[in-house]
């Protein structure tokens, strides 16, 4: 078939560069002088054993955490530090490898949330539901539903997120962060803890987020079945060091991550 | 046969093939809905006049793509309103669409693909793309695959797929190019033109194509109209596959007769939440639908409160005393009319809301015989249940139970127009306007079936009883004798069995035997609650299966069969002495199950051999391994030791005096 060329058409130039990035919190170096770049429309995975500096990497991303060294570049403005704030406004949306949702509400509610930037009116207007706020609503609302359709948790969509199973609440934290229309969208383990099945339907959705929708995907993962088979490109971190970066292939067959993964020489 | 009594129906009766339905009722009730479908959580309409203009357009996109007269189309998908279109273009063409089973394997659809010459197929997503890509080079006279859903399909670059609002461009094109095309195709279909055609999943060996006329489906669809006093006003949701001839006659042909509005629900997922969104006034479920249904109800009562509990159960048995009397309209005391109000306003009222069935005014089930435990619990809850009885070839109707004349163990009187005769050696026969031309390129078949006479072999043994009511046994091949020469029905024993909500599948075994001996399958949901409620892990069904308790619960409900056959002046002797719990759940994918979610006994009796000789020779348990199928088509295999546990049987007893 022509998908895969098709697919290496599309990925374009680089939208994302990190730029000798490092890291410590007092003594302990988390990530040290990393460089890697994101392309456009491309899925693109950092894996590592645990503690090798993945979340720290993500969250530096997003501003979470400022490196104290190196410079980030993303749409071609540089930047020493993120915000949070500011990450979300140029278009970054992330998951959360714990959940971030509010487990009381309903699936509609929470995917709601992630609209929240895209509102307009003041929070009077929206709570009395009046003139322009009650369109604004019916706008996200349709919005929110294309999210919940294109998910397959239209079963769902009433139900509080505490009472889904964990596949399910996996789904919907990643309909939160599409809600926000990223374009770029971070994953934090989207398959940790998920049986055979689930990590299936999951792949199938992240590689569907980034056919229709054209978003740009980092993933971490430390599952590597699952990561080789979806991803364009793979960067391997080991305590905070770069080992390896390229194709699933390259990554594959490099020593060094074989030697990071299974503990030997070769 | 045509009674004038309703004026509304009388008048759809000049039109006899279902081009003229549709322009019947585009003209009658243009503004009505025709159709409705939940998407991105609204219900979206299309009137009549919507349906019939945007079908046209379609018959015009299908000429374009080569479709004449007598031509098969092939449309695949679950219940949605542009695949009933599409339906609704091939007929107005004067051909022929051939519903396939949505969930069928690919390799399963290239027989049908191939038999029926199919060159356009119209499918519903990526997942029925892929399948048609997968046969293409088995099936070259394949040309063109339109689809309903693009989504996952945008880099699919293959000149073969055509979008359906593509087409439906190129309909406009076609249109404006030879604007009578259409409206000459449909004037000249006759009623005695082939309609539709539905390949019967069939028990055994290779399906057969049934070839229906117009005249047949719609002949049968207005017999039942009438009896039903069915209107325009009725809402119907449909649900099951549309390749089974019973959801199609129900949710298509009844749809284009009587001109009532059929709901496509969101998604397999939200029938539940559709059907209680819709309130439908006409349903139809076959016995393993109320069944799941009731199972839940069951699960969601074991976890309620014990005053709910209690309240419940009572309620219950009150209503297994009178309410199926009170639905009958038979006299009942003042005090029981009083109770069973005060058990509406509380217990049934909300139940049939909770399962959406409040506005149900005729509901159907039919595809296989039912427990008539289960019968009874929905009618005795105020809920209007009937059986009927039909297939494939006959266009469904051929026994309809009459309001007021409801009885669990037999299908009702014969459909006006139809006559029903048995044979020497107990097998039905029928005679209906409605029965089937031929099977399509398959004569030995036809005459096999259909006597010279122009009787129909249906190959269930019955008989007709006193009232004039059809009481079916069982399938003609399957009805046995025990060694001992006793009546042997295992459908009859497995239907007891399966109405446990426990007990998902069950197949019993026992012709020419000394005693009978049974399969289990558990339900996984529900025996899955009872663990966790008792706080036993599980890792999945085939560990569960093996467990100890489970044995024990389901080792209480085959005894109680076995009480409840004790009392049985013939079938005494067929109480279950031994079971066994399969380590793997029966499975259309593995042909144990037909799509229909038949048991094929035949094929499981080979298939699990050694686990049916260990039954007999008692043995306390048996290793066996058994090759599974996944739904991708890849090959696995699960073994374990499956355990054999005796069963207690009971002293025949003779009936109690009433």
């Amino acid at each position: 078939m022509t998908n895969q060329d098709s697919r290496n058409t599309r990925i374009a130039d680089v939208m994302l560069d990190m730029r000798n990035i490092s890291l410590s919190f007092g003594g302990v170096k988390a990530l040290s002088d990393i460089s890697f770049n994101v392309r456009e429309h491309e899925i693109r995975a950092i894996i590592g054993p645990n503690g090798a500096g993945k979340s720290s990497m993500l969250n530096v991303i997003n501003g979470v955490y400022v490196p104290q060294q190196g410079e980030i570049e993303f749409q071609g403005k540089r930047f020493d530090r993120m915000t949070p704030r500011r990450a979300a406004e140029m278009g970054i949306a992330r998951t959360f490898q714990n959940l971030a949702l509010f487990k009381g509400m309903s699936v509609l509610d929470n995917i709601m949330a992630g609209r929240t930037l895209h509102m307009k009116q003041g929070l009077f207007a929206q709570a009395l539901r009046i003139g322009p706020a009650l369109a604004e609503e019916n706008r996200h609302r349709e919005f929110v539903e294309h999210i919940v359709d294109f998910l397959e948790i239209q079963a769902s969509r009433k139900v509080p997120v505490g009472r889904l199973p964990y596949g399910l609440q996996k789904r919907v934290d990643l309909g939160r962060a599409l809600a926000m229309e990223p374009r770029l969208l971070l994953l934090d383990e989207p398959m940790a803890g998920m049986n055979i099945e689930e990590k299936q339907d999951m792949s199938r959705f992240i590689l569907d987020v980034n056919d229709e929708f054209g978003t740009t995907i980092v993933l971490i993962e430390h599952d590597m079945g699952v990561v080789m088979d979806i991803s364009d490109r793979v960067v391997v971190l080991d305590y905070g060091k770069k080992i390896g970066d390229g194709t699933p292939d390259e990554v594959r067959n490099n020593e060094d991550v074989i030697r990071a993964y299974l503990g030997v020489d070769h | 046969m045509v009674d004038a009594k309703n004026a509304d129906l009388g008048q759809s009766h000049d039109a006899n093939t279902f081009p003229a339905l549709i322009a019947l009722h585009e003209r009658a009730r243009g503004a009505r809905p025709a159709i409705r479908e939940k998407d991105l959580g609204i219900w979206q309409t299309l009137t009549w006049a919507d349906v019939a203009q945007q079908v046209r357009t379609l018959a015009h996109g299908l000429a374009h793509l080569g479709i004449a007269p007598g031509m098969h189309v092939a449309v695949v998908g679950e219940n949605r309103p542009r695949l009933y279109m599409a339906m609704m273009a091939t007929q107005m063409l004067g051909a022929i669409p051939v519903p396939l089973y949505q969930d069928a394997v690919a390799q399963e659809m290239v027989y049908v693909l191939q038999d029926a010459e199919i060159t356009v197929a119209v499918v519903e997503d990526q997942e029925q793309v892929d399948k048609m890509l997968e046969v293409r080079a088995q099936c070259p006279a394949l040309q063109h695959v339109v689809y309903d859903d693009p989504r996952g399909l945008r880099h699919y670059a293959d000149p073969m797929l055509l979008a359906y609002t593509d087409l439906l461009e190129q309909g406009r094109t076609h249109h404006a190019a030879h604007p009578e095309h259409v409206t000459a195709a449909a004037a000249a279909v006759r009623p005695d033109d082939t309609a539709a055609m539905f390949y019967t999943s069939g028990t055994t060996g290779k399906p057969k194509g049934v070839v229906l006329t117009h005249h047949a489906l719609i002949d049968r669809a207005r017999a039942v109209a009438e009896m039903e006093r069915l209107t325009d006003r009725e809402d119907v949701l449909a649900y099951l596959p549309p390749a089974w001839i019973g959801q199609n006659m129900f949710s298509y042909t009844q749809l284009l007769v009587s001109g009532f509005t059929v709901n496509h629900p969101e998604s397999p997922d939200t029938v539940a939440l559709d059907m209680r969104d819709i309130g439908p006034t006409y349903y139809f479920a076959p016995p393993r639908v109320l069944e799941g249904l009731l199972t839940q109800v069951m699960i969601r009562m074991e976890d309620a409160s014990r005053l709910k509990r209690a309240l419940f159960h009572r309620a219950m048995a009150l209503a297994r005393r009178v309410g199926t009397r009170i639905l009958d309209g038979e006299s009942v005391s003042a005090l029981d009319r009083l109770r069973y109000g005060l058990g509406n306003l509380m217990i049934y009222g909300p139940l049939r809301n909770a399962l959406g069935m409040s506005r149900v005014r005729v509901a159907y089930t039919a595809g296989e015989a039912i427990g008539p435990d289960l019968f009874v619990f929905y009618r005795s809850i105020g809920i209007n249940l009937k059986q009927l009885y039909g297939s494939t070839e006959t266009s469904v109707f051929v026994c309809v139970q009459p309001d007021g004349h409801v009885r669990a163990d037999t299908v009702g009187p014969p459909v006006s127009g139809v006559q029903i005769r048995i044979s020497d050696n107990g097998e039905i026969l029928v005679k209906s306007p409605g029965l089937f031309k031929t099977y399509y390129r398959n004569p030995e078949a036809t005459a096999e079936t259909l006597t010279e006479d122009g009787w129909f072999k249906t190959g269930d043994a019955g008989y007709l009883d006193p009232d004039g009511q059809l009481k079916i046994i069982d399938r003609a091949k399957d009805v046995g004798k025990l060694a001992g020469g006793e009546l042997f029905a295992p459908k009859y024993i497995e239907n007891k069995l399966k109405f446990f909500p426990f007990i998902k599948e069950a197949v019993v075994f026992g012709a020419g035997r000394d005693e009978v001996c049974a399969f289990i399958n558990i339900d996984l949901e529900a025996v899955g609650n009872w663990a966790e409620r008792r706080g036993m892990p599980y890792a999945g069904y085939t560990d569960l299966a093996a467990k100890e308790p489970v044995y024990e619960l389901i080792a209480d409900c085959v005894q109680q069969v076995n009480a409840d056959l004790a009392q049985d002046p013939k079938l005494h002797a067929s109480q279950v002495h031994r079971f066994l719990i399969l380590h793997k759940e029966l499975d259309p994918d593995d042909d144990e199950l037909t799509r229909t979610r038949k048991v094929r006994r035949g094929f499981i009796a080979t298939k699990y051999a050694v686990l049916i000789e260990a039954l007999f020779d008692a043995r306390p348990s048996q290793f066996i391994e058994t090759e599974v199928k996944f739904e991708d088509g890849r090959v696995g295999s699960i073994s374990a030791d499956v355990r054999i546990e005796p069963a207690r049987t009971h002293a025949p007893q003779l009936a109690k005096a009433a």
